[in-house]
């Protein structure tokens, strides 16, 4: 123990006992995105590719030009949904990694939906669009955590295997009941008329209203997370869920409530992608974008303000995933190897939380 | 032998003596030192000091595999089989040497040679998940004489088991030290077990060896004091009078227990306004599921919780406006978050109430903090900041926030589970005067102590658990440490 008395608090000492795990939260990440890249380079090396051709090409076609930008950014609006359906839940300490699942059925409610509506008031049809997306999302990350709940079924694993059920579903719908005789070559839902499908943002770039909706959502996220009370006990409860149950926490609760929220959230991937992009849902829906969230969330440190920024580098990365297959000769699997190894070193990397010296206050002791 | 761990002397100076083929009991209170002792045997840990002698050389071991060589064994007090394997696979693969290939036949045969030997016999063909408690002790018992034990520690051998199936248990190890060729030291906390077939017993109290003798040459009530030390005279403390109002009331309470075998009976326990009662018990007599009936952990299966007379089903609104606090044991494992910090921590209990009680939505971070620095200052907690992580605080100070945390705004009802466990002394004392205080205040306290003494300077009513009932009740002014110990040993 130290020789402070308690009365008198050395102020430098509460800044340090503040403002160090912050730091410590920044640097890690990035370290481990960085050592990430590193490795990855190794990679390329050993195939006899250039590390500097690959991320100048990442950087070319990601982010050095307007046209570039838009190619990102028109793939973050997915991300980030998909990213908080796993930020959400790993306030309360779970890891639900089937955010994929909850994105296919979204978008396929958003699909059957429309084209059950077309016909109706465009504004209600829209909104319709977004419910019942956001419903099924829901109820099937929810029902993730219902389980764990009331059953004690480990939500990563169930999560992912119904992941698995929701793509086999899209696929039986858009084939089967839902399927519009006239999409021959790709089975989709019914082609939605103009007045469904969600526009483009006024900013001078082609994105899609899909980006704005998830920086609002994270924000929103954030704010429940950090500012009321709702977050607080979510946070109690995931760092000690016994601590949580003595103090009479809704902890049953609390767990439905995010993993319904995540999946709700999720889904509103699905709703965006099918109403913005592919103007149907097909099997296009089945793209990724749940996984890749994963890596982000964690990357962000499950903060719904940082998933913003790694969101849009990630979507850089896969946006030059094109243009990197036709110079350097690589598949297009190449980003999912990167992506892979700095999942990998960031997992690692959760070990060093609390034991390097310099982000403890008694290091910088005078 | 003396085993310390930083200033606290877990073991001081014990000498032992077990002769061969003799069946020696080992008794003690919690913490009295004998996990440290027969850890120390079997070289899971180093003695700070002293040494031992199997048969008369001296032996040095350094860790489990030593003690095995030296025909040691232990049987521990929850099973280490591997419950989807057979009988005779987990006789095979406990053997240090046990080979990469085994040739199942001539195992098989050894086995049976080696089986036929002994006095009693375990199912070797049925998987160890389908056997009985009864036939798992015995297995482990087996387990040990096939590695080649001569020298055999059971730790609380019996607390798994039913009486009929202790006794046999009981029954065949004697059989096996009569016979020669094994001595056997047993960890028990039951003096029926010990009147019935020990030969030899000792007391361990606070570390230290309180005394050795042949079974039969103390009575019980010697033993007791043995055990708990010279009879225990309340200090008196400035005392108000106990009132008369029912604040917490567990009435006809019925709940299975944590192995899901027995079951947790309470007729009727009732806490006044102004009074301490407590809870004594040796540990794993229902204590911990009390707590958990309580804070609305574990569900009854019968019965009823009152609060000041109203029926309480511990949700978060109703165990705020009914001013039940709970302080479980080990409080950084069961009522901290280690990673948030000190004012985090603190704040628990009303980050999402009002000033008048009510739930509010938006958590005030401000607010947190200066109550956090309030509390800091007046229950000592020694921090080096209200930011920092609680669990790099000593155990005393993670206490002292749990217990501010708990204690602060108005209380009703106050229930603790060994508040002082492994605290140091200047902690044990603020905290319990601490507990006095509330008591003096009006507020109802439920102690739940595996401490008799604790219990005997602090309580103004008390009760003995025994396997998940209550066994004794007194006013602690009338009894003494000797009845109150008879029932915890289930006398």
């Amino acid at each position: 123990m130290t020789d402070t008395t308690t009365a008198s608090f050395a102020p430098r000492h509460a800044y340090l006992a503040l403002w160090l795990p912050r730091i410590e939260a920044v640097v890690i990440p990035l370290a481990a995105l960085i050592s990430g890249l590193l490795v990855f380079s190794l990679f390329l090396l050993a195939l006899g590719k250039s590390p500097v051709e690959f991320y100048s090409l990442i950087y070319k076609a990601g982010f050095s030009s307007g046209f570039s930008w838009k190619n990102t950014l028109s793939r973050v609006a997915p991300l980030l949904f998909a990213a908080l359906c796993v930020a959400l839940p790993a306030r309360l300490g779970l890891v639900v990694i089937g955010g994929e699942g909850a994105i296919v059925l979204g978008g396929l409610a958003a699909g059957i939906t429309g084209a059950m509506l077309i016909g109706a008031p465009a504004g209600i049809a829209m909104l319709m669009m977004v419910l019942m997306s956001a419903l099924v999302g829901a109820l099937w990350i929810g029902g993730v955590g219902w389980m764990r709940v009331k059953r004690g079924v480990n939500e990563t694993i169930a999560s992912l295997l119904m992941a698995y059920i929701g793509i086999a579903l899209l696929n039986h719908f858009v084939e089967g009941p839902f399927r519009d005789p006239a999409s021959l070559n790709k089975p989709s839902t019914a082609q939605l008329p103009d007045a469904l499908r969600v526009g483009d943002m006024p900013i001078g770039i082609e994105v899609h209203w899909g980006f704005g909706a998830g920086v609002v959502a994270c924000i929103l996220c954030w704010f429940i997370l950090d500012k009321t009370t709702i977050g607080f006990a979510a946070r109690i409860t995931g760092q000690n869920i016994r601590a949580a149950q003595v103090q009479a926490l809704p902890v049953g609760r609390l767990i439905i409530g995010f993993t319904a929220a995540g999946g709700a959230l999720a889904a509103l991937a699905g709703f965006f992608e099918v109403s913005a992009i592919h103007g149907a849902a097909n099997g296009s829906l089945i793209a990724g974008y749940g996984y890749t969230g994963i890596l982000i969330s964690f990357l962000a440190r499950h903060n719904p303000l940082a998933i913003i920024p790694v969101a849009i580098l990630l979507a850089g990365f896969e946006a030059s995933s094109g243009l990197i297959q036709r110079r350097m000769d690589l598949p297009d699997a190449t980003i999912l190897v990167l992506q892979g190894i700095v999942f990998v070193i960031l997992l690692l990397s959760e070990t060093l939380y609390g034991r390097l010296a310099i982000f403890r206050p008694s290091y910088w002791r005078v | 032998m003396s085993m310390q761990f930083g200033d606290f002397k877990a073991l001081d100076n014990v000498t032992l003596r077990v002769k061969a083929g003799s069946f020696h009991a080992l008794l003690g209170e919690n913490g009295a030192g004998k996990s440290t002792l027969v850890k120390c045997i079997m070289g899971f840990q180093a003695p700070t000091q002293g040494g031992l002698l199997v048969g008369r050389r001296e032996a040095r071991i350094k860790d489990p595999v030593d003690a095995q060589k030296l025909g040691l064994g232990m049987v521990y007090q929850h099973f280490t089989l591997v419950p989807s394997l057979t009988g005779k696979e987990n006789l095979v693969i406990a053997r240090a040497d046990a080979p990469h290939v085994i040739d199942w036949r001539a195992e098989t045969a050894r086995l049976e040679e080696f089986l036929a030997r002994m006095p009693f016999q375990a199912p070797l063909d049925r998987p160890v998940t389908d056997l009985s408690a009864g036939e798992k002790q015995r297995l482990e018992i087996l387990k040990q004489l096939y590695l080649g034990s001569r020298f055999l520690i059971l730790d609380e051998p019996t607390s798994v088991l039913t009486p009929n199936e202790a006794d046999e248990v009981l029954t065949h190890v004697r059989a096996l030290c009569q016979e020669g060729g094994l001595s056997v030291l047993m960890i028990t906390h039951k003096f029926r077990e010990v009147d019935q077939f020990a030969d030899h017993v000792s007391v361990l109290r606070r570390g230290k060896l309180a005394g050795s003798a042949r079974v039969g040459e103390l009575s019980n009530a010697e033993l007791t004091r043995m055990m708990i030390g010279e009879e225990f005279t309340p200090q008196e403390t400035q005392r108000t009078k106990t009132g008369t109002h029912v604040m917490l009331n567990l009435r006809a309470a019925s709940a299975p227990d944590q192995s899901g075998l027995k079951t947790i009976k309470i007729e009727d326990l009732k806490v006044h306004a102004g009074e301490i009662l407590g809870i004594a018990g040796v540990s794993g007599n229902g204590q911990k599921d009390l707590m958990e009936i309580l804070t609305g952990q574990k569900k009854l299966s019968t019965g009823a919780i009152e609060v000041d007379g109203k029926p309480y089903c511990a949700n978060r609104e109703e165990s705020q406006a009914a001013q039940i606090r709970f302080v479980p044991e080990e409080p950084l494992q069961n009522a901290c978050a280690a990673r948030m910090s000190v004012a985090e921590n603190l704040g628990f209990r009303n980050f999402d109430r009002t000033r008048n009680g009510g739930w509010k939505l938006l958590a005030n971070k401000a607010d947190l903090q200066a109550q956090g620095m309030r509390l800091i200052e007046e229950f000592n907690i020694k921090t080096t900041s209200a930011h920092s992580p609680v669990g790099v605080l000593s155990g005393g100070n993670v206490q002292r926030t749990v217990l501010a945390r708990e204690l602060s705004g108005d209380v009703k009802v106050l229930v603790v589970a060994n508040p002082c466990f492994g605290l140091d002394v200047a902690s044990v004392t603020a905290i319990r005067s601490r507990l006095i205080a509330a008591r003096n205040r009006g507020v109802a306290v439920l102690l739940i102590s595996e401490d008799l003494d604790e219990i005997l300077e602090l309580s103004d009513r008390l009760m003995v658990m025994y396997e998940g009932k209550v066994a004794f009740e007194a006013q602690t002014r009338q009894t003494t440490s000797s009845e109150v110990g008879t029932y915890m040993a289930g006398g």
